[in-house]
């Protein structure tokens, strides 16, 4: 059965320095006061994988916590780009990170490889592309047909961090709306820490229900509001005029610094 | 009456343009931005029954308002069905079940490759864009891909700084060879015209241009010798039912 521990305790217990951390949620469920934590916890070397880096691990970046970034797509979504992402690939600002990218299609195949803990996951795509040359795929020929396909390494973080909506007592967690790679990556990861919006005494059923039964899980961590400024669907909503004050914000490192100091690490975990 | 051009945008016709292509289309494929906004006015007066895929894994979803991401609560609501990232790209969009992909980039070639990685060097980019996402194989394997692009001589370069996306690489064959299951690139459509590949070179050529426009001011702002096809034709301008059902959407 999962521990059920604050949030404060779970990444105290979870997350060491150096480790490989998924702080996953692709668009919905983004488990920033996890992340928020670890900043708090000032975690460093950490090599932070994830989809979509989203504003969580600029900020994170922009703290000077990752030495290793892996990704598919750093943008913020519908707005432009990340500017601390790319003040850190650009000019090694605060500190170089080192990256890996795939495609969306290889990181979830890469996910989904860990949780079937496979070596690897076969797939068609990169070929033709730069991206082939960048990063950690291989050609490899199907022994049936000889079609020629590419593998991608399975993803095997030390800890997976998740948001959803519920959990029950036992820490059976039941996430919906649009689901991701949340599951995939809990499975794929050493550790696991699922943040709720809240406790229930029992998973009421919902269309689309992803349930992650406890046992597979080793924390779960009450958050209300753990996912804002992303969303929660049906219990809060994304903050859209955030994602564009980001945008404004973070373009200037004393702003970014000065923002974070006052709504991170100045606040006691929410 | 229809709407004269003078109170159109170029950004205005840029998405009607994209809209009208989807009138035949039984799915397309969308990121954000216009090409969102594109597919939500084309089931709004063009096609009722075409049916949005979000890369989110929202399958059939039926926005009201336009979402600013890709996975805007809306989109989960109102979806037919609702699948992982990896079902998305293993089970719809790998096997080809998407019709027209809608993408966007930073730099296109003129064989409709695409770059949104880096500007510059990989190791030592200029300005690093946000990468790959789901492009390379929603392009190899959807049946058409519609690239939509705001057209300067930045943008349409002679030569891409990285591939991000196979288009036709590097002309007739290339996709055949790289084992990839849909046409590629069909159509660009800019703010100043509609550029398409010649069938013989795959070379991208203009083919149409929006009201107003001059061939001369395409080419300046294309960083390769634009080739114009000798039936050149101008876009039909907007109709007043497109535009007020356009604006009325960008308004909600």
């Amino acid at each position: 059965m999962a521990e059920m521990l604050s949030l404060s305790d779970a990444i105290a217990e979870l997350v060491s320095d150096g480790d490989s951390v998924a702080l996953e949620g692709f668009t919905h469920l983004i488990p920033f006061a996890a992340g928020h934590e670890i900043i708090r916890q000032g975690r460093q070397d950490l090599e932070l994988i994830r989809m979509t880096p989203d504003l969580l691990y600029d900020q994170m970046i922009g703290m000077g916590i990752a030495r290793r970034l892996v990704f598919s797509y750093g943008g913020n979504p519908g707005v432009g780009g990340l500017h601390r992402f790319r003040d850190a690939i650009e000019h090694d600002w605060p500190r170089a990170v080192e990256i890996e990218e795939h495609s969306h299609a290889g990181m979830a195949n890469r996910y989904a490889a860990g949780a079937a803990d496979m070596p690897c996951a076969v797939m068609r795509g990169y070929v033709g592309t730069d991206l082939m040359s960048h990063t950690t795929v291989a050609p490899i020929t199907c022994p049936f047909t000889g079609e020629r396909l590419v593998a991608v390494p399975a993803l095997r973080p030390d800890v997976a961090i998740v948001h959803a909506q519920e959990a029950d007592r036992e820490g059976n967690v039941q996430l919906w709306g649009i689901p991701g790679v949340q599951k995939e990556a809990v499975l794929a990861s050493q550790r696991s820490l699922v943040t709720v919006e809240r406790i229930v005494d029992e998973l009421e059923p919902r269309p689309g229900g992803i349930v992650i039964p406890a046992w597979v899980i080793s924390v779960v961590a009450e958050a209300p509001g753990g996912s804002r400024p992303s969303y929660s669907l049906d219990i809060t909503d994304r903050d859209n005029d955030f994602y564009r004050f980001w945008d404004k914000m973070s373009r200037d490192r004393d702003q970014f610094t000065e923002w974070m100091n006052e709504n991170v690490l100045g606040l006691a975990t929410r | 009456m229809s709407v004269t051009t003078r109170e159109v945008t170029a950004g205005e016709t840029q998405t009607i343009v994209a809209a009208r292509r989807l009138r035949d289309t039984k799915t397309v494929f969308i990121g954000v931005g216009r090409p969102s906004t594109a597919a939500i006015l084309a089931r709004m007066v063009i096609n009722p029954d075409l049916i949005l895929v979000y890369e989110s894994g929202t399958i059939g979803a039926k926005p009201f308002h336009i979402p600013l991401s890709i996975g805007d609560g809306e989109l989960a609501q109102t979806a037919d069905s609702v699948v992982t990232v990896p079902e998305m790209f293993n089970y719809w969009i790998g096997p080809g079940r998407i019709d027209v992909a809608f993408l966007g980039a930073a730099q296109i070639d003129k064989h409709a490759n695409l770059n949104s990685t880096v500007i510059g060097e990989y190791e030592h980019p200029k300005t690093r864009l946000p990468g790959a996402g789901g492009a390379p194989e929603i392009a190899a394997s959807c049946g058409e891909v519609i690239v939509i692009a705001p057209h300067a001589k930045r943008t349409f370069v002679e030569k891409l700084d990285f591939v991000t996306t196979v288009g036709h690489g590097d002309g007739p064959g290339s996709r055949e060879r790289l084992g990839f299951r849909g046409r590629g690139p069909t159509a660009v459509i800019t703010d100043l015209g509609v550029l398409e590949p010649d069938p013989a070179t795959c070379e991208l050529m203009l083919t149409e241009i929006h009201p107003g426009g001059e061939v001369d001011k395409v080419r300046e702002e294309t960083g390769w010798e634009l080739k114009v096809a000798e039936d050149l034709k101008t876009t039909d301008p907007p109709t007043d039912e497109e535009l007020s059902a356009l604006r009325e959407l960008l308004d909600r």
